[in-house]
């Protein structure tokens, strides 16, 4: 069923981590993944972990749910890390047949499993403890600079907040046309390309009818609402940095110097 | 209209309305709504039946200035709705709630769904919160307001678009068969929140449905086909008259037609029995009288 | 032998998020051929899961639904095929089915399923015409698109969709649900005749008690995934107490009926469905 997905799902709490300024946790999680991107060491890694690890206990949420979130992008994890073995010069480790395995081979391989995982980890975090409406608040907020380009932020976060609001109604909306369809004997399995193209024909229709009704549906209730675009609103919740913030914020400093600094000491012991 | 106040004691005024479009193909024009005349009074509990296709759909987004009419005036508070300046006035003190709650629901979290409608006010965000909560309380969903609406149940987003409504204080709630997608238990929920808004928040209602069992807590009762108000009048005068209702197509509580039937079979009982409760209750005087023993 | 018969039927959701949910639990029947039956329950009961077991859109977790005494699942092993000829027998019209709609004109929609079960242009134009009948769809509309119509056509033409396949057992979830009251009483009116006619089975989902009672010939009441009764109308509707415990209401008729045996007039037979029952009943005692 497509309504099983769980990514960029959210799980309601009031952890430490919840209750971060949502702008706070965008920035800390851009420079948490730009700090993954410039681990090139097992040090760089283990600390990276700790750190993402102490986040999660402090977030709350039970660790079944990350590696749910873990498991949809297991497949590519493992084909890239197994390409990334056979890709590889340097000195010689073990032969397995006729395949040579290389020290930067294999560490090649585990560094990009260990970033693709880690990347999936960070990102759950901030979807699990951010609702979907204080993400695109937030974001609103950081790009609000933006509109001196005449870029409509606020139409833009609008228009996101709907639509992560609208995923998991759609796809239940989809699986409810897969199973009319196949109730008239639509036959969405065999056949080759061309057949099986068709075949989407009676469910991608009704799912386009239906979305625009709901958008129809939608812009009139918004509308009652009094809805008038970004200029005179104002929010429920008004967002400041705290002292929790400030003390998220150097943590995720403490760990991108630390994880610079064990860059150029890993360069400084091979020279 | 200058030192006449006659129309102020009426929340809402709607002045010989009519409404029509010209069909895309043919460019016949269609008329839905043909001559409208209707008083709705602050704090009155209002219901409008008719068949599908009778206008109320169309009359209710009169009453909110969604629709402008083809000729004839809607006055909200004394204010025509054709004044596209006060629009907002209008929409804030006349609330509109849809037939299907998902596509009336903004955002993905309860209470940043019902904080909606004040956001768009320009309210202070201390206000906000104090509206948000207190609607939330107001149609029993304060518990949920941390909870993702995509899964609550129809009752219950129902409530919560109606929250959303409620938080901009408006003096009027418009529902436009707000239980006809729901189920027996999302039906009780809506509806008993409609009445206690009604009843203890002095909210005016205009309920729009096709369920006869749904009008019995209303004040007046107006009767739409074809465009046009048929008929106007207390729940008791309406529902007596069996004829006209199946006429209207409109569908008739068991305890009507049984009290109806049994007269008509030359039984000598009232002719009209508003609920369960009214109907056993001369079915049982009756027969305690009557009852040939067997 | 039944025509559909259920035997330990266990139906386990596992949703993303959460513990794994018992949809149906155990479930034993069968179904006669014929038969007018009628189901309720409370939202969330599994009935619509139940609907999906029976024409094979759905497997089982555990437990059999068998088709004239054959195996589904068993059977779709050696033949891949077999489930899918379920489901041109076991005919199952969603809620809201108007929503499916897809072809641009009415008749090539409710000639889908026919064209899908493989049938010659004219015997699918033949099945088409005698859906149409059925469910009483002005003809002149087949060249339209279906998304010009009003609810009520789109309705009506939605459910000639499944009907033209010839079904040897129509399952409706809701059908009447967002109809007016006219609509309504026509479109069960029409099912209700296409069942006397062709003596087909008829499986009835709905909330409105009053529906139910009025043409079920025996009523299924399912609470939380379980069985709860499976009996005539007269029989489920007259326990009160177990509907009310379950979440449901029996139709007014039976409720007024019963507080009057229980009150003014004892001896009074309180086993009736519709209030034309009730008027009769009650006339004797005058």
């Amino acid at each position: 069923m497509l309504s099983n997905i769980a990514l960029g799902r959210f799980y309601p709490g009031n952890s430490f981590v919840h209750r971060l300024d949502p702008r706070v946790k965008i920035v800390l999680v851009v420079v948490l993944l730009v700090t993954v991107f410039f681990s090139n060491n097992y040090l760089a890694f283990f600390t990276n972990l700790a750190a993402i690890f102490i986040f999660m206990v402090f977030a709350k949420i039970s660790f079944k749910n990350y590696f749910k979130n873990m498991k949809v992008i297991l497949f590519i994890v493992l084909f890239t890390s197994v390409l990334n073995i056979f890709y590889a010069k340097g000195p010689l480790l073990f032969k397995i047949g006729p395949v040579a395995i290389t020290k930067c081979g294999l560490d090649n391989s585990i560094f990009v499993a260990f970033r693709l995982l880690t990347l999936i980890l960070i990102s759950s975090l901030l979807t699990f403890t951010t609702s979907p409406t204080d993400l695109t608040d937030a974001l609103e907020r950081i790009l609000k600079p933006l509109s001196v380009f005449k870029i409509k932020t606020h139409e833009l976060a609008m228009m996101m907040s709907i639509a992560l609001r609208f995923i998991p109604t759609l796809l239940e909306e989809t699986d409810k046309i897969i199973d009319a369809q196949k109730a008239r004997g639509a036959d969405m399995e065999s056949g080759n390309a061309l057949k099986r193209i068709k075949a989407l024909v009676p469910i991608l229709v009704p799912l386009l009818v239906a979305s625009f009704r709901r958008a129809f549906d939608l812009a009139m209730a918004m509308e009652c609402r009094c809805y008038n675009g970004g200029d005179g609103r104002t929010k429920m919740k008004v967002l400041h940095i705290c002292s929790n913030d400030v003390l998220a914020i150097s943590a995720v400093v403490t760990i991108f110097l630390l994880v610079l600094w064990s860059n150029f000491w890993v360069l400084a012991v091979h020279l | 209209m200058i030192g006449d106040f006659s129309f102020m004691e009426n929340f809402i005024n709607i002045v010989d309305l009519k409404f029509s479009y010209e069909e895309a193909d043919s460019g016949r024009g269609i008329n839905i709504l043909d001559g409208v005349n209707l008083e709705i009074k602050k704090g009155e509990f209002l219901t409008i039946l008719g068949h599908n296709g009778s206008g109320k759909s169309t009359l209710a987004k009169h009453l909110n200035a969604m629709i402008s009419p083809t000729d004839g005036d809607v006055f909200v508070r004394g204010i025509n709705t054709k004044d596209s300046s006060r629009i907002y006035d209008i929409r804030s003190s006349v609330g509109l709630v849809f037939q299907n709650p998902d596509n009336q629901i903004v955002a993905s979290i309860v209470e940043d769904d019902v904080a909606f409608g004040p956001e768009n006010l320009g309210i202070a965000p201390e206000e906000i919160r104090a509206r948000v909560d207190g609607a939330l309380r107001a149609v029993d969903m304060y518990d949920y307001r941390q909870e993702a609406t995509y899964n609550l149940s129809g009752g219950q987003k129902q409530r919560v678009a109606i929250a959303g409504i409620i938080a901009m204080k408006p003096s009027c709630l418009v529902l436009d068969e707000p239980t006809a997608m729901l189920d027996p238990i999302g039906r009780d929920e809506v509806m008993r929140v409609i009445k206690k808004l009604n009843k203890e928040c002095g909210i005016t209602i205009v309920l729009i449905t096709h369920y006869m069992d749904e009008t019995t807590g209303s004040d007046r009762i107006v009767v739409m086909s074809k465009g046009k108000i048929v008929r106007v009048g207390v729940p008791r005068d309406i529902f007596s008259d069996i004829d006209f209702l199946k006429k209207c197509q409109l569908s008739i509580p068991q305890s009507v037609e049984l009290v109806q039937k049994l007269q008509a079979h030359g039984v000598n009982v009232p002719s009209f029995a508003l609920n369960e409760d009214e109907c056993i209750d001369i079915l049982t005087q009756y027969f305690s009288v009557n009852a040939v023993k067997r | 032998m039944a025509q559909i018969e259920v035997k330990d039927l266990t139906y386990v959701y596992s949703a993303g998020a959460g513990e794994p949910r018992c949809a149906l639990n155990r479930i034993n029947l069968s179904i006669e051929k014929g038969e007018f039956i009628g189901l309720v329950g409370h939202t969330g009961s599994g009935k619509s899961t139940f609907a999906k077991q029976l024409n094979a859109l759905l497997k089982p977790t555990s437990g059999n639904v068998l088709w004239d005494g054959v195996d589904i699942w068993q059977n779709s092993r050696s033949n891949p095929e077999f489930a899918r000829e379920v489901r041109f027998k076991v005919g199952l019209v969603f809620q809201y089915p108007e929503y499916q709609l897809f072809e641009d004109t009415v008749y090539n929609d409710i000639a889908f399923g026919p064209k899908n079960m493989g049938l010659s242009d004219s015997d699918v134009k033949e099945k088409v015409l005698a859906a149409c009948n059925f469910v009483n769809l002005d003809l002149n509309l087949l060249q339209k698109s279906p998304f010009d119509l009003s609810g009520g056509e789109k309705r009506k033409v939605a459910i000639a969709g499944v009907l033209s396949m010839d079904p040897e057992v129509l399952v409706l979830d809701e059908p009447t649900v967002g109809l007016d009251p006219c609509s309504r009483e026509a479109l069960l009116e029409q099912l209700y005749q296409y069942h006397k006619e062709k003596d087909k089975t008829i499986v009835l989902i709905s909330h409105r008690m009053e529906d139910i009672a009025k043409y079920s010939d025996r009523v299924i009441v399912l609470s939380d995934g379980n069985l709860v009764m499976f009996d005539s109308a007269r029989h489920v509707f007259g326990c009160d107490k177990i509907l009310n415990d379950v979440g449901l209401k029996a139709p007014q008729i039976c409720s007024i009926m019963a507080k009057l045996k229980a009150g003014a007039i004892p001896s009074l037979n309180d086993k009736v469905l519709t209030v034309d029952d009730a008027v009769t009943e009650l006339l004797k005692f005058v």
